[in-house]
């Protein structure tokens, strides 16, 4: 069934195959109130990358007489003890966190998606070699590593920094990549595109990538939280550099210059904030990818686990599945089969 | 032992990559750093560190990549990481063995109080789907997309300037000498309690989300069903049947998020300059002192392989088919 139906959709010019599946996804995702309020903090946060350095009230490095002033209706976010306005410094700050966050994501999406499918498609040696490569990526712990690198680089911009985290953290979606398109090379439809000659790269692009388009999405954002995370931490420990304005920056000054002893509490409290939120944001649309996934994961709607026993349900009407059978004949530990 | 020898194979291998990694990266960076920090340091560095740099670097110009790669690994089995030159003339192998155990009690202990406390309240939470314990997630997310860091600022703040419950910063009292004396003791436990509970806050959450979502899908499972049919009481359901199966993944990501929780501490020793490796990385970091940082780059990555080892153990008697195919 599954066959025709994705025969008929490739014999179609790839445009007209793709609409309809895609604009259902598009309202099903927007049901979903956690993915929705995502979109909305994301969207905004976007908005600030875009125009924050036109709304910003203040120039970020300019000094006034204002010093380590606590927030009010001139400095809503306070000032520095240089007075500097921290309201503006985030607001300028926002460009370059999203920027790297996804710049770096996009580049370790990129490379995992071609090291993870090329080597869950192919198998055979290339695979050995490939996921073994990714598998020691995985294992080494990501940021010393990307500290290590970046502290070593003669100049580091925004661009360089999404380059060295972009390409130290695409294994974990090469991982799962491959994981998912192993399962997906065995499917029907795969082999009836084989059987009638498509090329290898025809079926790569038009039969596995749309089915692991949530895996890839997913992937990619949780990269993008990474991504974030690490560049900050790198901007707050003094790696990266310094005169660009982005929330680690203003978390680097509030430290050097002990905002957490003089009690400025206001010099720190907002970035934090900022990156929680924005955090928050890109996990809670990866919660929508990962329930649309995965529906058991769904919990509108369903008052209980889907299993609950009432009085009169018997197991047996679902003899359709033989594990119950199996399992129900010779109870025991050893009859349980463990998830792969 | 198949399973357990593909598993050593794979670590050696690991291990090789890393050590050859860090050989090869201040060799691929543009510029010379050496000559910057000479420069740098205008004329502080004694010829010793200069040497030790140019060794650590590859720019001795007589010797071939091969022979510096030989070296590099001939000084590695003698112990010897180079001269730190903030801590001039300690070695660096030195620095991080003194800083060593406080990392590594102060991890080992979170990392595992957090995975316990992750996977029960996950193991609740997937199994009262649609509960209030659902309501809490947003809670958690949040909570686990704050960077180490920035909640130990807080901690700071609050438990350390506002209400002074715990010392701000360091690993004991400045007053008393490294020693298994009670008094060294509780004051080590003092400073390790407010980073300790931050590192815990941090990392809780991806436990419970994920063991979450294991127990989803293992509680819809037929086996799960059948032994609900079975009149078994709930909690025997929920722990030796639907848990005992949802919590492998679990374990093998406790494994690989073992490199992100060491960066966490990492961090999270940087901000209340508690003595341990994370602290002398920062110092590092901040002198650009290059063996230093190589150093506990080379240690935290064996460190982290050595637990995913431990990892492996654990799997190996927890789930039955990798032992079976091992038989």
């Amino acid at each position: 069934m599954t066959t025709a139906q994705q025969a008929t959709e490739a014999a179609l010019p790839p445009d007209g195959a793709e609409l309809r599946p895609r604009r259902r996804d598009r309202f099903r995702f927007l049901r979903n109130g956690k993915t929705l309020t995502g979109l909305i903090i994301l969207g905004v946060f976007a908005v600030l990358a875009v125009a924050g350095s036109w709304l910003a009230p203040y120039d970020p490095s300019a000094r006034s007489e204002a010093l380590l002033e606590a927030p009010s209706w001139s400095h809503p976010f306070g000032t520095t003890q240089t007075g500097q306005d921290i309201f503006s410094q985030i607001l300028v700050g926002t460009r370059g966190v999203l920027l790297v966050g996804f710049l770096a994501a996009l580049i370790a999406t990129v490379l995992g998606v071609l090291i993870g499918v090329t080597s869950g498609y192919l198998g055979g040696i290339g695979d050995d070699v490939l996921s073994s490569v990714s598998n020691v990526f995985l294992v080494i712990p990501g940021l010393p590593l990307i500290i290590i690198i970046t502290s070593f680089l003669p100049e580091t911009s925004d661009w360089t920094i999404a380059l060295v985290i972009g390409l130290t953290s695409w294994a974990w979606g090469a991982r799962v990549l491959r994981a998912q398109t192993l399962s997906l090379r065995g499917r029907d439809y795969v082999q009836a595109a084989r059987a009638t000659g498509e090329s290898t790269w025809r079926i790569i692009v038009f039969e596995l990538l749309p089915n692991l388009t949530p895996v890839i999405a997913s992937g990619f954002i949780g990269t993008v939280v990474f991504a974030v995370l690490s560049e900050v931490t790198l901007a707050f420990i003094g790696v990266a550099s310094i005169s660009d304005w982005n929330w680690g920056t203003v978390l680097f000054w509030a430290q050097s210059n002990q905002a957490l002893a003089q009690n400025a509490w206001w010099w720190f409290v907002p970035a934090g904030l900022c990156i929680a939120l924005l955090g928050t944001a890109l996990s809670l649309i990866n919660f929508g990818i990962d329930e649309f996934i995965n529906p058991r994961l769904r919990s509108q709607g369903r008052p209980g686990r889907s299993v609950r026993m009432r009085v009169g349900f018997t197991p047996v009407v679902r003899a359709g599945r033989p594990g119950a059978d199996a399992a129900a004949g010779t109870p025991g530990k050893d009859e349980k089969e463990p998830r792969p | 032992m198949r399973y357990f020898a593909q598993r050593l194979l794979f670590y050696a291998v690991t291990a090789w990559a890393a050590i050859t990694i860090n050989f090869f990266i201040p060799r691929l960076m543009p510029g010379d750093p050496v000559q910057s920090l000479i420069n740098r340091y205008q004329g502080q560095l004694s010829t010793q560190a200069i040497d030790s740099l140019r060794t650590l670097f590859g720019l001795d110009e007589q010797q071939s990549l091969w022979q510096q790669y030989l070296d590099y690994w001939g000084n590695l089995f003698d112990g010897d990481l180079g001269t730190s030159f903030t801590y001039f003339p300690t070695g660096v192998a030195d620095i991080i063995g003194q800083s060593m155990p406080w990392t590594l009690t102060l991890m080992g202990i979170t990392t595992v109080l957090g995975f316990l406390l992750g996977t029960g309240v996950g193991i609740l939470a997937g199994w009262r789907r649609g509960s209030w314990l659902d309501a809490m997630l947003p809670v958690t997310t949040f909570f686990s997309a704050i960077p180490y860091f920035w909640l130990g600022l807080i901690a700071i703040t609050v438990f350390a300037v506002q209400w002074p419950l715990f010392p701000a910063s360091g690993g004991y009292d400045t007053g008393l000498v490294p020693e298994l004396s009670w008094p060294f003791i509780s004051s080590a436990i003092e400073h390790g309690l407010l980073p300790g509970i931050t590192i815990i806050i941090s990392s809780v959450a991806g436990w419970i989300l994920g063991m979450r979502n294991m127990m989803v899908s293992v509680s819809a499972e037929d086996y799960v069903l059948v032994a609900q049919a079975k009149g078994l009481s709930e909690r025997r359901v929920m722990f030796s049947y639907a848990a005992r199966n949802a919590i492998l993944p679990s374990i093998s990501n406790f494994a690989l998020s073992l490199g992100f929780i060491v960066g966490g501490t990492l961090l999270v020793e940087m901000v209340f300059s508690y003595p341990g490796i994370g602290y002398v990385l920062f110092q590092g970091v901040g002198a650009k002192d290059y063996p230093l940082m190589q150093g506990v780059f080379l240690f935290v990555t064996l460190a982290v392989l050595a637990a995913n080892l431990l990892a492996d153990v654990v799997y190996l008697l927890l789930d039955p088919r990798t032992r079976r195919e091992a038989s």
